[in-house]
């Protein structure tokens, strides 16, 4: 049997994931939070960017599970002993993507080192040449010319399987749709090709197609072939910027967890309570924002690094540091990014305080706390909500360059950070090893660029400002 | 005037000694000045006698806040928290952990920091601002709609792929410019073309779309339609009517941060190889040397604080609804 | 017809797009004639300031556009003009003032800037001239002491202040016709009277026409030489003002002048218009007003009224009034019942006795938040309230009347001063004590849009207070009650499980009324609880207090500055200026025979529907003084006319007698 591992980080995922599927079952029966989110999902580019972000999503949470295999068992041991190294269900599911590592630096589709070598001949001589790859394009055998044949045939069978399965996505969509509105499934499907449904499937089930076809591309070529090439130890491109997914999700949306109940609790009660509360709370926010935010994470980081050094015997394994520092950097960033949000409520609920609602609840002698989470709390959530969605991207994008400043998440942990940290001193190489910066620099921005369109959705669909026009 | 900044600057002392406090705590309290001679020593051979060495070389031999082996004052006066931390108020920031004078250091490398980051703010403000004013101008149209859409493409793309791209294109393949480095004089000009071009760049997704909501937002106001009513032509609308209020936001946003232009950039001119603070900051950081992050820090917020105060006064000037009282 | 200024034939106008998009304007036709003032009257939402942008071209951008019909100015076709032809008209030719004063006047601009840019643009003004020309404005306006104000910015002047500037910004282009929209709605009485004398005044000088657009049929009987009424974006009738004061013949018209409240109609129920006003995106195949009309019948739901003559230069969009229609006859109910006027025991029962109750907001400054001064918002104010019975609050903007409000709940604790409530002392109540007491008094705010958690369903809020006071032991029991209440005050049980924003404003103020009335309270303090509504709707609310309270022997605080709503409802009135009470009786008396000069001045300053009883309008000068700063001696004397040297002295004691008492040295005896 396999032994599942849960990091702390892995815990806080899925506390999280949790906390959005209660908090969905809770928005069905509201009609005010249903709304402006059906009219989220009613915009064309949120909801494309929605698919985009749910694939990343999904990548991340399969990379969230971790487990240890069992090792042989040897002999009549009754106790199984587990592996060191601790594995995802993503690193399963890519199949042999993590084990098939050449020597060194590979471009994508290449067949052979990006570097020559000087080879031993087998009658004694040495010479310098391209050495051939181990596993990337292996399966050519000699015949190096069928490579783009190869190439060609493999997209064009990844091409034909996407296209049965949109097909079938689309059919069963129209099918299910039809059972909810009480049409026939052709007239469903006439209305989706069309783009006349409210919500814009026809543009969902397109950037679906687009997915479903780089993942079937993706899979017939990568088990061959490295398609964005080696790094300088010979890992694959492509699982390593697959593996920096979870921790460009986790940097977005741990650092979120970790700051929103301090952030909403102490902007609430500050805006609330007034008085020595509010200057107190006021002045701690000040001070932590006047710190400029990358000395303040360095700071902290070099500290953890020193208190890390110093008490080994803490932490068992590389990924259990690499883990903690994760969940510390998600915590610092949380300190640093608080302080806005908690401004933004704090000012909130000191308009609310005087809103003839809340003296209309004062007035029936509701009490303070009832009135806090009952009438303010409610009456903030957008402002919460924007905010979360509108620093996502922004915290994606610190990752890199706090791991390039050497205080992001440890230099042994899959972040697009370190590709780049690591790629960018080959930039002066001559020809450019440019792969693993493209790489890292492409996921990072679909990630973000999905992140902010859907953003922008967001802050359209609950700012008041805009919405409040439509008061009666 | 005057008593308003001294009162001014009296409110900032208290968040400054909250800042000296908690760096104190990170640097002094969380770990002690012994881990971090263990740590600058190295793991393995670190004896009782070579730690002791290490502490009282960088000054670091001293009881943390009472010193009860003196008298008097000293007692106060004779520990860490005074020698490192209270001194920080006299900007007295002492050596760095490999010996080096620090404020010689940081005097040194403010105006590297300056050059790139000055003209780097004044370009990005004009470019966001004329993208900004098209954008509103053409609001609703496609012009204003793709332009937004181009802002979130801009503004999505990572900070450091601006830099190793201009590098790459500019610099390796055209050849118009260096790679890196840094000069005086005449020559500097040459070296700092490519870092402000792509500071400007960069920053046009965030800056021209931000900008634009501060246009719409004035543009949507009673007295535009007063200005309309009264017969203006359009351009007098927008410049003396919409552009005028719109800039109170816009020029106090770059008020707060004109202090903090001497701190640099770290990742401009770590690429870019430039003697500012940024890269001292960086290096710092790479080397595990507290006495200069230490110093940063507290830097870092007095020319925040300084950009908090600049910002009231600038709110007196632009804005005749803030009078000083 | 050569007098014709500007003529608007069949205009319409759409905002927004596809299947949301409303037609606040459908189809309006009128004349304007050179120097007379044309009044278009009409509730909330019925389209008349579009139709008024809609002349200037002016539309908000981009979702508001003309999609039909023409605009003569004179000769010229204002539709077809290109943008620049457009701009020569606007500011020169047609000028228009706007409802905000505050909102409407760039803040980082001097007063004189602001003027002086429509003189260079129209004619070319530079330098001295400019400046001449620009003091010379705002002299006309009546705005003292013009070369100070030139340099100033609009936040140092107050909205009255703001609203002539306006108005010399729209004289500035020398105009033929200068469109006022709601232009005093958003200032006092007093400020108002002297804004519309300004107006009248000006248009006699320039004989300039004035399209003057308001919801207050008092200033339409001031002002007015012709009225025109907009109903859901139509015209419904149209006549000179003295006929349509004297016959207004649509049903709607007739209506408005019904619902109005009034001392005559005291032991009655208002007349109201039941419904709403219907939404403008659909098409309508018959009266728009046909489902609230109390005469309508068959033919008005399936066919669309003609425009019918009524009488000479009197049209009126009905078939009552059409000859070729013949009307059934409908008798209207006699619904208006007299109501059966409640035991007011007035017998020395204090429910509730304020003295001396004073509420002063200290002013903050610098690093310590030392206190450098106080806002004197109630400064001393003493009052009785008997069960059973109506008190009035009455008095302008920032005078302290909602603070009194509030001093009395407890939501802001008084500096000074004892209210007693029965036998409860509540400014000395803390804690659970008085949130327990809480159950005795309730608030109904100005604002049903503001009052009300959106986030809540409408039931939840009516039963939170029967929660926290612990009223009801079962769900069960609450739920019946709050069932029993929305019965109480006219809603359906099935409003029960919706959301504030779904309910219209009268519907919303039931909501609250029935909130604050699920306590079982004794005393309802009233904030000015149907200023946020249209009149058809006041009367709803004002009918529903009434009948309360004499079912539940309620007794009610009722602040406004509305006086006609006061001289319906209130039993006493008192009269505030600046923190104090300056004159308290019963309403008769204080309202026939007046006796403070400020209550003269404000009594006089109100628009009356009746144009016979012009009474000559007692001019106050300048604004209200800041609270912060009151005038020594008595507060009032800087504007009083009747101010007499000890007035600066010392602030007048109570005087008067009978239960009618007058702090002014005029009544000293």
């Amino acid at each position: 049997m396999i032994k599942p591992v849960i990091l702390w980080t892995d815990g806080l995922l899925f506390l999280l994931t949790a906390l959005v599927v209660v908090f969905i079952l809770y928005a069905r029966g509201k009609p005010h939070i249903r709304q402006p989110w059906a009219r989220i999902f009613r915009g064309r580019i949120a909801a494309a960017s929605v698919v985009v972000l749910s694939a990343f999503v999904l990548v991340g949470l399969l990379d969230s599970i971790h487990y240890r295999l069992p090792l042989a068992s040897n002999g009549n041991s009754s106790e199984t002993h587990y592996a060191v190294e601790v594995l995802s269900v993503l690193d399963a599911v890519t199949g042999t993507l993590r084990t098939r590592e050449e020597k060194s630096y590979s471009a994508p589709f290449a067949t052979t080192l990006y570097v020559k070598e000087t080879v031993d001949q087998p009658d004694g001589t040495q010479v310098r040449i391209y050495p051939r790859l181990q596993f990337g394009g292996a399966h050519l055998g000699d015949d190096l010319a069928y490579k783009s044949t190869d190439i060609m045939m493999r997209s064009g069978v990844s091409l034909l399987e996407t296209l049965l399965a949109g097909a079938l996505i689309t059919l069963s969509l129209a099918w299910l749709l039809s059972l909810r509105h009480g049409c026939t499934a052709r007239d469903m499907l006439r209305r989706i090709l069309a783009g006349r449904t409210d919500v814009p499937w026809r543009v969902i089930l397109i950037t679906l197609g687009v997915l479903l076809f780089l993942i079937f591309l993706v899979a017939n070529l990568a088990s061959v072939y490295h398609v964005l090439g080696t790094d300088k130890v010979g890992k694959d491109v492509l699982y390593l910027s697959l593996k920096s997914i979870r921790t460009g999700l986790m940097i977005g949306t741990l650092t979120t967890l970790v700051m929103l109940p301090f952030a909403i609790f102490m902007g609430i009660v500050a805006g609330y309570a007034r008085g020595w509360i509010d200057d107190v709370v006021q002045y701690v926010y000040t001070t932590l924002n006047s710190i400029p935010h990358v000395l303040l994470i360095a700071a902290s980081i070099l500290m953890l690094q020193v208190y890390v050094a110093n008490n080994p015997e803490l932490f068992e394994t590389t990924l259990e540091r690499s883990d903690i520092r994760l969940l510390f950097l998600c915590i610092i960033l949380g300190i640093t990014s608080w302080t806005g949000l908690c401004r933004l409520l704090r000012g909130e609920s000191l308009k609310l305080r005087e809103a003839e609602y809340i003296q209309a609840a004062v007035s029936f002698g509701v009490s303070h706390g009832r009135i806090m989470t009952r009438h303010i709390l409610p009456n903030v959530m957008h402002i919460v909500l924007i905010t979360v969605v509108l620093d996502f991207s922004g915290l994606v994008l610190a990752e890199a360059v706090l791991s390039y400043v050497g205080v992001g998440v440890d230099p042994s942990m899959n972040s697009w950070g370190n590709m780049i940290n690591g790629a960018r001193l080959e930039m002066a190489r001559e020809p450019v090893v440019w792969w693993s910066l493209l790489s890292a620099f492409l996921f990072m921005f679909t990630l973000v660029l999905a992140a902010n369109l859907f953003s922008d959705a967001v802050r359209d669909a609950f700012d008041p400002r805009t919405t409040d026009q439509q008061r009666d | 005037m005057f008593a308003y900044i001294i009162r001014r600057i009296s409110y900032a002392l208290p968040i400054l000694v909250g800042v000296n406090v908690l760096t104190f705590y990170l640097f002094f309290v969380v770990n002690t000045p012994d881990d971090m001679a263990r740590m600058h020593l190295g793991q393995k051979h670190v004896t009782a006698e070579a730690v002791e060495k290490w502490k009282a070389a960088h000054g670091y031999d001293k009881p943390l806040l009472i010193n009860d082996d003196v008298d008097g004052i000293a007692r106060v006066t004779e520990t860490i928290f005074y020698e490192k931390s209270v001194r920080l108020f006299a900007f007295d920031f002492g050596f760095s952990d490999d010996g080096r004078d620090i404020g010689h250091d940081i005097r040194q490398r403010m105006l590297p920091s300056l050059a790139i980051a000055l003209p780097a703010l004044i370009l990005g403000l004009l470019v966001n601002i004329t993208f900004a004013l098209l954008m509103a101008f053409f609001r609703g149209t496609y012009v204003d709609v793709s332009g937004v859409i181009l802002c979130v493409v801009l503004m999505s793309i990572s900070g450091m792929f601006y830099i190793i791209g201009g590098q790459y294109l500019l610099a390796k393949l055209l050849r118009l410019m260096p790679i890196s480095g840094y000069d005086v004089g005449t020559d500097m000009v040459r070296f700092l073309v490519l870092p402000v071009l792509i500071g400007v760049v960069s920053g046009i997704g965030s800056g021209a779309r931000w900008y634009r909501t501060f246009f719409l937002e004035e543009a949507g106001k009673d007295y535009v339609r007063t200005a309309r009513a009264k017969g203006l032509s359009e351009p007098l609308v927008q410049f003396r009517h919409i552009l005028r209020n719109a800039l109170i936001p816009i020029v106090t946003g770059v008020v707060v941060v004109l202090p903090l232009l001497f701190m640099g950039s770290l990742l401009t001119e770590s690429f870019f190889a430039i003697p500012g603070l940024g890269s001292y900051t960086i290096d710092a950081i790479r080397n595990q040397d507290f006495a200069i992050v230490r110093a940063m820090v507290f830097l870092g917020t007095v020319l925040y604080i300084i950009g908090l105060i600049l910002v009231d006064i600038t709110y007196t000037i632009v804005d005749p609804r803030v009078r000083l009282s | 017809m050569t007098d014709t200024l500007l003529r608007l034939d069949n205009v319409s106008v759409r905002l927004g797009q596809g299947d949301r998009a409303i037609r606040p304007v459908d189809g309006i036709s009128f004349d304007i004639r050179r120097g007379e003032t044309f009044a278009l009257l009409g509730e909330s939402g019925c389209g008349k300031s579009m139709t008024a942008l809609s002349i200037l071209r002016l539309l908000p951008f981009p979702i508001g556009r003309i999609t039909g019909g023409h605009v003569w100015l004179g000769d010229e076709e204002l539709t077809a003009l290109p943008e620049a032809g457009m701009r020569a008209i606007r500011g020169r030719r047609i000028s228009m003032i706007f409802q905000e004063p505050m909102t409407s006047l760039n803040p980082v601009l001097t007063v004189g800037e602001q003027i002086g840019e429509v003189l260079r643009q129209h004619y070319g003004l530079k330098g001295r001239l400019l400046v001449d020309r620009v003091l010379e404005l705002l002299d006309a306006v009546g705005i003292p002491d013009a070369r100070r104000r030139y340099g100033e910015y609009p936040h140092q002047l107050s909205g009255g202040m703001k609203q002539r500037v306006m108005i010399s910004i729209a004289l500035a282009g020398e105009p033929d016709l200068l469109i006022a929209d709601e232009p005093t709605t958003a200032l006092d009485v007093t400020i108002q009277s002297q804004v519309l004398e300004l107006l009248q005044k000006l248009q006699q000088e320039r004989h300039m026409a004035i399209l003057l657009i308001t919801h207050d049929l008092g200033i339409v009987a001031g002002m007015a030489d012709r009225v025109a009424v907009m109903y859901a974006g139509q015209l419904v009738e149209e006549a000179t003002r003295e006929r349509f004061f004297a016959a207004a013949s649509h049903p709607y018209s007739r209506k408005l002048f019904q619902s109005l409240p009034d001392v005559k109609k005291r032991d009655r129920a208002l007349d109201t218009i039941r419904g709403n006003v219907p939404p403008l995106n659909r098409d309508f195949s018959g009266c728009r007003f046909a489902d609230r009309c109390e005469e309508a019948w068959e033919l008005c739901e399936s066919r669309v009224p003609e425009w019918a003559l009524a009488g000479e230069g009197h049209h009126a969009r009905c078939h009552r009034v059409d000859g070729s229609v013949t009307a059934p006859v409908v008798t209207v109910a006699e619904k208006q019942a007299v109501m059966a006027e409640g035991s007011h025991a007035a017998s020395g029962d204090a429910l509730l006795a304020v003295t001396g109750l004073k509420v002063h907001f200290p002013i903050h400054r610098g690093v310590f938040k030392r206190v450098v001064g106080h806002v004197y918002a109630v400064d001393g104010v003493s009052m009785t309230i008997p069960r059973g019975c109506t008190q009035a609050l009455v008095g302008e903007s920032g005078c302290g009347k909602t603070t009194v409000g509030k001093g009395i709940l407890q939501l802001i604790r008084p500096t000074a001063g004892s209210v007693r409530f029965g036998d409860a002392e509540l400014t000395t109540l803390k804690g659970e004590a008085l949130r327990k007491r809480r159950t005795d008094f309730q608030f109904v705010f100005q604002d049903p849009y503001s009052s009300m958690n959106p986030r809540m369903m409408v039931g939840d809020i009516v039963e939170e207070g029967m929660l926290a006071q612990g009223i009801g032991k079962t769900r069960e029991a609450r739920r019946a009650r709050v069932l029993e209440l929305f019965s109480q005050v006219g809603l359906s049980p099935e409003h029960v499980r919706r959301y504030p924003h779904e309910f219209s404003g009268g519907q919303r103020q039931r909501i609250c009324i029935a909130r604050a009335l699920a306590v079982d309270p004794m005393l309802l303090i009233c904030d000015e609880p149907t200023s946020a509504l249209d009149v058809s709707v006041q009367a709803q609310i004002l009918n529903l207090l009434k009948e309360l309270q004499n079912r539940l022997g309620l007794s009610y605080l009722f602040i406004t500055h509305n006086l006609s709503v006061v001289s319906y409802l209130a039993d006493r009135v008192a009269v505030m200026y600046l923190g104090r009470i300056v004159e308290e009786g019963p309403v008769d008396r204080v309202l026939e025979q007046p006796q403070h000069p400020y209550t003269r001045a404000l009594l006089s300053a109100v628009p009356t529907v009746e144009p016979a009883s012009q009474r000559e309008i007692i001019r106050l000068a300048g604004d209200l003084p800041s609270p912060a700063d009151p005038p020594a001696g008595c507060h009032f004397h800087p504007r009083c006319p009747e101010a007499m040297p000890e007035c600066r002295e010392v602030y007048p004691d109570d005087f008067g007698s009978e239960g009618h008492t007058v702090r002014c040295y005029l009544y000293k005896t």
